[in-house]
Order: structure tokens, then C-alpha cells, then sequence
């Protein structure tokens, strides 16, 4: 936590002499290639690809460490999480994982990892520490969206097939609500005070909003693109930035970007990236956004201020999953 | 077989794991699956011998699928399945079916039994999905409204593959049909899909069983394609009998599609986009096959089923079908875009596979094909050519 205000705020302040174009602070964008077994390591300053590293088999989901030091990635066809010292840029080890392993999130102690098997219906909870599985829970068919709320208490679970947000009780380590979307939801993720939570829902072509405290959607909004029909809008995945202003969602194969004014709940804009945007990652300042195009096989850049994008980086095949480490 | 350990094994581990939960009463969606044994005919290509459980295991699938989904809204879904013998009466096993208080039947019958079985007085308040017939009339003159269809139409499967050839700029066809009557008919939706799509049948040539293919095919087929100018060779031989030796014999260097080569399908198990892979790997370790294309018309099936209870946390049949019939519903259906019933003829529509046999090629309808609705209109019989009566 200190180290990450420590970066924002030099962040910040070297914002001001910079010009727009150029990252405040360096940071290193890692972006999983699914159909490559890679993953690209791009530099923030100069937008090129400065490495590309072999993983494990079908590499998706990836997500840093508390620290920063470490990076996970869900090599899904290796059934396992792989876990990269990024300062070698070396496997050092794997976690158990259970099967098929897609997206996770990280508890915000950085202890427990939330793992969704997508095969067999259950959220596997790893210890990083022990590297040994703390416990497991039944959900529905096709897990798929995991996010854990900012105190740590709730741990949730989206279901592609079942369609549902199923909340787990970390304490009590079982499922103990769950709350009905829109046809295959996918991706998840709390505001960063924990009130409400965002779930896509791919074939519904929706972004539900839920209410933390009652459980309950709060609201549903649709999307709307001039010259893309409507089927074409499958909205994956979500990030939010931390002042409350803006929620950024990735349509898919309508490749754009809605930008959703999350105080009003209104799509202000949206932003023409590459084919089938996926995946997104602010960088440590919020002041880009990077996000992930599969088809395309590039990453886009979004100047948050503008609300432009910047240039598209080419990566690998399947861009899928990126974090961004400052 | 081999499934049902393994569901009733989960079931009571979970019914050990959660004793809870299951003290509160499941209420129970009942659904039946009606199919009859049929003789495979004699065919040339014996390479691949059919499963004897495809489309049940579709229907068990989607069980378990929705089980999994029920256990979290105290629902429960039960299968009911029929085999009618070859020389058996579907009619009857439908009456008897309805007798029990059976009120959804997923109907794996091919040709014009589900229009028959649909005009049955005690079909009347029934759902029937047909989830085995590619047959246009049952979208058209026999179409009812107690019917609706998962499988794809002929229609819908020709217009699929004809997009993509127009797309290709592959527009003068080559058509041989094969000698039994769905051959016809699958000829018959090419020649409607090449008017609609500018193409042309430039030569059309009926395959007779006299041609010994497997022994002499180097001598056989050489000669048997020759004839106008073409682009592809579109094969109508829906049981396999001929269809597999035409590719590489052809007398011009063409690519062959139709019901070989580069097929238009809904299934096929090269498509893993859309969360197909998932849905394909847990059949396959259900029933250590490939799903096919009945196993996913009748899960599809099922599934609404599933999905209808589900939306409204209802298990009353008549509840069910309203929903399923009515505006709202839609099904995922790993196709990439919401599947959803068109109430002029009941049909389900969806985007349809063209693959070969390692890799799929494309999915129609492809870009470009506009429609004022949904793009997936501009494959099958849309609503002003519909020859359903209104209903």
C-alpha cells in the first residue's frame, strides 16, 4: 500500500512537467499471448516491445504480486499458476491451481489467491505463501469473473453458463448469496471503496451494477454503437479508476472501449481500439490505459485525460491478459 | 452409460457436502427425450461408425448443466428418455409420454415426424423441441406453434456455406446429389441459397449407385466431374455414403463443400471460440467423445429449458414455456452472440459452423450480409418468406 501511494505520488507530481504524450513515471507493461505461450514485456516511455518471455501453456489471466516483485500468470493448458520473478523474468514456481485455471484475483493482503477453474466448477483458494491449496468452493457451471472486495471480506465468483455472481464468505469459506445477470458474465471488479461491484455480461451485452451491502443490481446499463450491431457488443472486461470517475469497459468484437461516467452510471464515449479488446490495465498514475485486442494482436494505448487513444503496440498472437507494474 | 455413476456419485457427495441446502424441497422441471432406432444404411466411407448415444447425451449434459445452475435456486431437472425401436410408433410413445404428465419433450426424430407428432390432439399442450430434423417444411407448411426447432434448417446450413463462397467470390457451383430423398432436399436448399446469394449451379449431376467409388474411384470420379467451368463442387450426401471420395478426384482442381469437405453445421469439434472449448472439453470427459451435431441441438434444448427456469425462478411448465416462447429469452449458446427463437416459425437462430475436418474455416453469416434486425436473419427462411401460416 505505502509503496503504491509512494509511486503515485511521484507519479502525480512528475505529471505536471511532462507533456501528455509521455508516461509520467517509467512503468513495464506484461501482456499473457494465449495462442503464442508468451508473454510481452513493453516499456511505458518509448511503447515498444523490449522482451518477449516463453511461459506456460495458453497463458491468460496475469496479476502482480502485493509487492510488485512477482508476477501470476494462469498458464491454463499447464493447469497451473505460474508465478515470475520480474527481475529475472525466470518461472520460479508453480501454485496449485486445480483444473483449467482462467482468471484470479488476489486478496488485499496479497495472501490468498481466488482461482476460477473453468472445468470443473469450483473456486480453488491458494496460500501463495505455503503454495498450498487453503480451500475450495462449488459454484456454478463455467466459473469465470473472480474479484475479492477491498476489506477482504466478500471473495466473488462469476459463472458463464449458470449466470450468476456467486459472493463468498471468506471466513466462512462457502457461497453464501448469489445474484442473477445477464447471459454469460465474465469478468468482474468492486469499486475501489467496495460498495458496489461491476460484472460484464458477454452475451447478455450488459454491465450490471451491484449493490455490495443488499447484493442486489442496482442497474443495468446497455451499450450503443453506431454502425455496430447490437449482438456484436459482448462488454468483457472493466477497470475503474480510483477517484470514482470514470469506469472503462471492453466491448469484444465491437472493438471499442465504453467509457461510463461512474457516478451518472452514462456512457459517455466510446473509444475505437483493435479487434476484440479483451482485458485492460491502467498504469500506476491512471493517466493511460492499456487494452488488450486478441484479434488483432496488438495493445491499444488510451490517454485517460483525453479519452484518446494513443497508439497500438503489436504483441503477440491472442493478446489476452496485461498488468502494469510501475 | 458411463455418465450417470458419475452425476448420481457428484449428487450424493453433494448432497453429504451440503446437507442444508438440500433439506429445503428442489422443485422439479420434468423434461422427456423422444428418439428412434434407425438402420444406418450401407455406406461406401465406413471410416467413422456413429455413437449409438448421440443426441441423449446432449440431453444429459445439459442436464447436469442445469442442475449445477438449479442447485442454487432449489431446482432440479429430471430426464425422461425413449428409444423407440426401428419398427416402433413414435405417435404412441408420445401419447404415452403425455399420459405420464409429461409437458416438454425434446423430440431427436428425423424428416416429418416432428410436424406429425405436433398435430397430435394430445400434443396440443405440449412443447415439443425439434432438435434431429433439418427439414425446411417443418419450417414452413408443418410448422405449429407447439413446435420449435434447435437444429438448424437446410435452409439456414446452404445459406451459411452460400455467403461464405459469395464472400470467396466462389460463385459457380458444381452440384452432385446423391440418390436418396434428403439428398434432394439438401440440393434443393443449395439451389434456393445460390439464387438468394448470386451464385450459380452451372452443372448438376445425380450420383447413381453403380459407380463402385471405393475400388475404382482414380478412374470413376475423374470423369464423372467433368463438364462446365467451376469454382467449387458442392456435394448433397447427407448419410456419407459418396461424399468423401469426391475430394482430390475431382477432374478440375476444385475444393468440395456441402455435406463433405467444407461443411455447414452447427457443432463440429473444431470450434472452440466463445467458451466452446469448455463446453466441449466436459462433454468429452462425460462421454469420452465428441459432442456432435444432435448432442448440441437437443442440449440446446434442454438448456432452454434450464435457462427459462432459471429467468424465472419458476418450474411450472406452463411458466416455462411462455417464457421460452416469449420475447425475453435468449440462450448462450458458445456461438458468440445471444440464440433466441424467431416466433414466426419457431426456429432457433443462430450463427452456423463452416469447418473442415481439423480446422473450422468460418462462421456465417458473414460481414457484410446486412439485415435490418439481426444479421442471423439472413440465414434460413426469414419473415416474409416464411410459409408458416400465422400462428
Amino acid at each position: 500500500m505505502t509503496i503504491r501511494r509512494l509511486v503515485l505520488l511521484s507519479a502525480l507530481l512528475a505529471g505536471c512537467a511532462l507533456p501528455a504524450l509521455a508516461d509520467t513515471v517509467a512503468s513495464t507493461i506484461y501482456v499473457s499471448n494465449e495462442k503464442d505461450n508468451t508473454l510481452s514485456i513493453i516499456d511505458s516511455t518509448t511503447l515498444e516491445v523490449t522482451d518477449t518471455v516463453k511461459v506456460g501453456r495458453r497463458p491468460r489471466g496475469i496479476t502482480l504480486s502485493a509487492d510488485g516483485s512477482q508476477l501470476y500468470i494462469c498458464a491454463s493448458d499447464d493447469d497451473a499458476v505460474q508465478v515470475m520473478d520480474l527481475k529475472t523474468k525466470q518461472i520460479i514456481h508453480n501454485l496449485p491451481s486445480g483444473k483449467d485455471p482462467e482468471q484470479f484475483a488476489l486478496s488485499p493482503d496479497g495472501k490468498l489467491l481466488f482461482i476460477a477453474n473453468e472445468d470443473n466448477n469450483v473456486v480453488t483458494v491458494v496460500d501463495v505463501t505455503t503454495r498450498k491449496v487453503a480451500f475450495q468452493v462449488d459454484v456454478g457451471v463455467e466459473p469465470e469473473g473472480m474479484a475479492v472486495s477491498p476489506d477482504g471480506k466478500w471473495a466473488v465468483n462469476t459463472s458463464e453458463t449458470t449466470n450468476m455472481v456467486h459472493w463468498i464468505d471468506v471466513e466462512k469459506q462457502a457461497v453464501v448469496d448469489n445474484t442473477l445477470v445477464d447471459a454469460r458474465p465474465r469478468y468482474t471488479r468492486f469499486t475501489k471503496d467496495g460498495s458496489q461491484l461491476w460484472v460484464t455480461s458477454e452475451v447478455g451485452g450488459t454491465l450490471a451494477i451491484i449493490d455490495t451491502a443488499t447484493r442486489q443490481v442496482q442497474k443495468t446499463i446497455r451499450f450503443k454503437i453506431k454502425g455496430v450491431t447490437q449482438d456484436r457488443i459482448q462488454p468483457v472486461g472493466i477497470r475503474l479508476t480510483a477517484d470514482g470517475r470514470y469506469g472503462f469497459v471492453a466491448l469484444g468484437p465491437a472493438n471499442h472501449v465504453a467509457v461510463v461516467d461512474a457516478k451518472t452510471f452514462e456512457v459517455k464515449d466510446y473509444l475505437l481500439v483493435g479487434r476484440r479488446v479483451w482485458q485492460m490495465a491502467l498504469s500506476p498514475d491512471e493517466k493511460r490505459l492499456y487494452a488488450t485486442n486478441g484479434v488483432s494482436g496488438d495493445v491499444s494505448v488510451i490517454d485517460v485525460e483525453a479519452l484518446k487513444v494513443l497508439k497500438s503496440v503489436k504483441v503477440g498472437r491472442y493478446p489476452w491478459g496485461v498488468a502494469v507494474k510501475g | 452409460m458411463r455418465f450417470i455413476p458419475l452425476v448420481s456419485s457428484l449428487l450424493a457427495g453433494w448432497l453429504l457436502a451440503t446437507p442444508a441446502a438440500f433439506s429445503q424441497d428442489l422443485a422439479t422441471v420434468r423434461i422427456a427425450y423422444l428418439t428412434q432406432a434407425t438402420e444406418r444404411p450401407p455406406a461406401l466411407s465406413n471410416l467413422d461408425s456413429p455413437p449409438d448415444d448421440e443426441g441423449i447425451a446432449g440431453a444429459r449434459q445439459a442436464i447436469s448443466d442445469n442442475d449445477t445452475t438449479g442447485r442454487f435456486l432449489h431446482q432440479k431437472f429430471e430426464l425422461e428418455t425413449v428409444t423407440v425401436p426401428e419398427d416402433g410408433d413414435p405417435t404412441q410413445a408420445l401419447r404415452e409420454l403425455a399420459a405420464k404428465g409429461q409437458r416438454i419433450v425434446v423430440l431427436d426424430l428425423p424428416g416429418e415426424a416432428p410436424g406429425t407428432l405436433a398435430r397430435l390432439p394430445e400434443a396440443a399442450n405440449l412443447l415439443l423441441f425439434d432438435a434431429g430434423s433439418t427439414d425446411d417444411s417443418l419450417r414452413n407448411a408443418l410448422c405449429a406453434p407447439n413446435l420449435l426447432h434447435t437444429m438448424p434448417n437446410r435452409a439456414m446450413l446452404a445459406d451459411a456455406l452460400a455467403q461464405y463462397l459469395a464472400v470467396k467470390r466462389w460463385t459457380k457451383w458444381f452440384l452432385v446429389v446423391g440418390t436418396r430423398p434428403e439428398d434432394k432436399l439438401y440440393a434443393a436448399a443449395i439451389k434456393r441459397a445460390a439464387k438468394r446469394f448470386g451464385a450459380e449451379v452451372v452443372e448438376e449431376k445425380a450420383w447413381s449407385e453403380d459407380h463402385d467409388a471405393r475400388r475404382t474411384a482414380q478412374a470413376e470420379l475423374p470423369v464423372f466431374t467433368q463438364g462446365k467451368r467451376y469454382d467449387v463442387l458442392v456435394v448433397a450426401d447427407e448419410v456419407g455414403d459418396f461424399g468423401d471420395y469426391v475430394m482430390y478426384r475431382t477432374w478440375d482442381p476444385r475444393p468440395v463443400a456441402g455435406t463433405q469437405g467444407l461443411v455447414p453445421t452447427n457443432w463440429h469439434r473444431t470450434h472452440e471460440s466463445w467458451g466452446a472449448a469448455q463446453l466441449q472439453s466436459r462433454f468429452r470427459s462425460a462421454f469420452g467423445r465428441n459432442m456432435l451435431p444432435r448432442d448440441q441441438a437437443v442440449w440446446a434444448a434442454v438448456r432452454a429449458v434450464g435457462e427459462a427456469a432459471t429467468r424465472t425462478r419458476s418450474t411450472d411448465p406452463a411458466a416455462l414455456m411462455a417464457y421460452i416462447k416469449g420475447p425475453d429469452f435468449t440462450l448462450a449458446g458458445f456461438k458468440g452472440v445471444p440464440l433466441s427463437f424467431r416466433p414466426w416459425d419457431g426456429q432457433l437462430r443462430q450463427p452456423i459452423l463452416l469447418a473442415a475436418d481439423r480446422s473450422l474455416v468460418s462462421v456465417s453469416p458473414q460481414e457484410g450480409f446486412l439485415h435490418p434486425k439481426t444479421e442471423l436473419d439472413t440465414l434460413g427462411y426469414d419473415q416474409p418468406e416464411t410459409g408458416c401460416r400465422p400462428r
